[in-house]
């Protein structure tokens, strides 16, 4: 065993084994980011998803296995909830300097996620979809070489979702930077994604999205569900990303009496 | 004015100064009732300072230490809300504090001064103690700003990030009992979290930088300490609570006042 990931890999983790509690949450997962490749990490809920992620951002130790990381790797994270406290004045550019970026890059990283203009604004005037974009420039930061974004538009609108990971695409190929993604939904990612890691305690499944997407063990842990939940939805999101009912259908523009 | 005025104000105005930024993070990081834990546990540590015959501001921080200890370990447990172990933690300290100040025959002390403050009584000695501990603790804080802040943010990506999250956060909290330890005479075991709270909560609204709102609160601290010692001198009010009914007026005041778009201090 060595402690380099294999050529051509930033992060490779293998044998992953992982009980927390009662529950074995891991028992054989595995998984490898390579040098600009997008990879999908999906799973239902209590799938492990998260627990792998921590393992490989070193946050939390396997009972078995390995991970291996490229040596100085730096590594962009987004996590899936990010809470500051409202009593702590913050500007996003302060934000971002936190974070350790430079401040002459701190206006092109927030122009690459689409928020330009947001440098001088106090971190809690964002919206919801505002302050994901200043997420992903958070994770942006320190120019990653791996960035892992943890179901990251959460509270981000359709179309604003296709756009960031349209830019995530982007990104990817313009530094060359590994992503590795958490989503629960692989329809929304499937264009930028290379390669699709399914898991559900252990690796069901991995490969390209087409070919996952049709794989048996797939179809058996999200089914046709996944279809009718993209293709009609019955029910909405508010800002907050909480299931509200379905707003009706706008009928011809205020006609009132 | 006499001496022992002068001593006071430059006491209070030393812990107020300290208390600024301290205060501030607590507030951002929800310490509030940690604050409360450590300053419950002093009369534990006066009463053992006694026992075994040490300087009692040493017992305090002594006893501090190890309930902020205690506290770090505690903190993001599962298996009992934080608030319910605080609450067992501090009471307990209380109480055991009290039992060994029973036990301790011939001994008379002034539990109302440990209480609410007697900052009328600071000598020279403890002047300088209050005076080392803030420029100290000043450059300590100054130090861990940066590791602070991010900590305060969010610890794991602080953690992914590379700061030693642990260690900063022992860090913090034995500053918190080395506070508490120096500030027992200023405001007392009751008021001292109220000294740190207040004027923070108070600055936030002028504030746009946490630098600002760490500099802001110091101000409003002594501004409070200043009318609590003149309520004090002038109405021989009680020091402490004059101190901690002044930081609230000003907090109150704070929010009659329409000044957020005026005054947000860049």
């Amino acid at each position: 065993m060595s402690d380099t990931p294999s050529s051509g890999l930033l992060i490779e983790a293998e044998g992953i084994a992982k009980r927390i509690g009662q529950r074995d949450v891991l028992v054989d997962a595995a998984l490898s980011v390579g040098e600009g490749e997008v990879v999908t990490l999906i799973g239902p809920n209590g799938a492990g998803k998260s627990t792998l992620i921590r393992i490989l951002l070193g946050l939390l130790k396997p009972d078995r296995g390995r991970v291996v990381r490229r040596s100085g790797l730096t590594i962009g994270y987004l996590p899936q909830r990010f809470p500051i406290d409202p009593a702590l004045p913050l500007t996003v550019a302060r934000f971002l300097s936190l974070a350790g970026a430079a401040d002459d890059d701190i206006g092109a990283i927030l122009e690459e996620v689409g928020v330009g203009s947001a440098a001088d604004t106090q971190i809690h005037d964002l919206s919801g979809g505002e302050f994901q974009r200043v997420l992903l420039a958070r994770a942006l930061a320190r120019r990653p070489d791996l960035l892992v974004l943890d179901e990251p538009l959460q509270g981000v609108d359709i179309a604003g979702q296709a756009d960031l990971y349209r830019r995530i695409g982007q990104l990817r190929r313009r530094l060359g930077a590994g992503v590795l993604l958490v989503s629960h939904d692989l329809h929304l990612v499937m264009a930028e994604t290379d390669r699709v890691v399914c898991i559900n305690h252990h690796v069901c499944c991995a490969g390209q999205p087409e070919v996952v997407s049709r794989h048996p063990e797939y179809l058996a842990l999200f089914g046709p569900a996944v279809a009718v939940y993209t293709h009609s939805h019955d029910h909405d999101h508010d800002p907050a990303g909480e299931v509200v009912p379905l707003a009706p259908e706008r009928e011809g523009g205020g006609e009132h009496g | 004015m006499d001496d022992f005025v002068i001593r006071a104000l430059t006491a209070g105005i030393f812990i107020a100064v300290i208390a600024g930024p301290m205060g501030c993070f607590v507030v951002w990081r929800h310490m509030a009732f940690f604050g409360a834990t450590i300053a419950h546990s002093a009369l534990l540590g006066i009463a053992l300072g006694i026992v075994l015959g040490v300087n009692l501001t040493l017992g305090l921080f002594a006893v501090g230490a190890v309930v902020a200890l205690i506290l770090v370990t505690a903190e993001g447990r599962r298996w009992l809300a934080t608030d319910t172990l605080l609450s067992i933690l501090a009471h307990t300290a209380l109480a055991l504090g009290i039992l060994v100040l029973a036990f301790l025959e011939g001994v008379r002390i002034d539990l109302m001064g440990y209480l609410f403050g007697d900052i009328l009584a600071v000598g020279m000695r403890d002047l300088w103690i209050i005076g080392a501990v803030t420029v100290g603790g000043l450059l300590a804080l100054w130090g861990l700003w940066r590791p602070l802040l991010k900590i305060t943010l969010h610890e794991e990506v602080a953690a992914i990030e590379g700061v030693p999250v642990l260690g900063v956060r022992i860090g913090f909290m034995l500053l918190l009992a080395l506070l508490v330890a120096v500030s027992l005479k200023v405001v007392g075991i009751l008021l001292i979290t109220a000294l740190l709270v207040i004027p923070a909560a108070t600055a936030r609204r002028f504030c746009s930088t946490p630098e600002t709102m760490a500099t802001v609160a110091s101000v409003f601290g002594c501004v409070a300490v200043a009318l609590g010692i003149a309520g004090s001198a002038g109405w021989d009010l009680p020091t402490g609570a004059a101190i901690v009914a002044a930081a609230a007026a000003l907090f109150l005041l704070a929010f009659v006042i329409p000044v957020r778009a005026m005054l947000r201090l860049r």
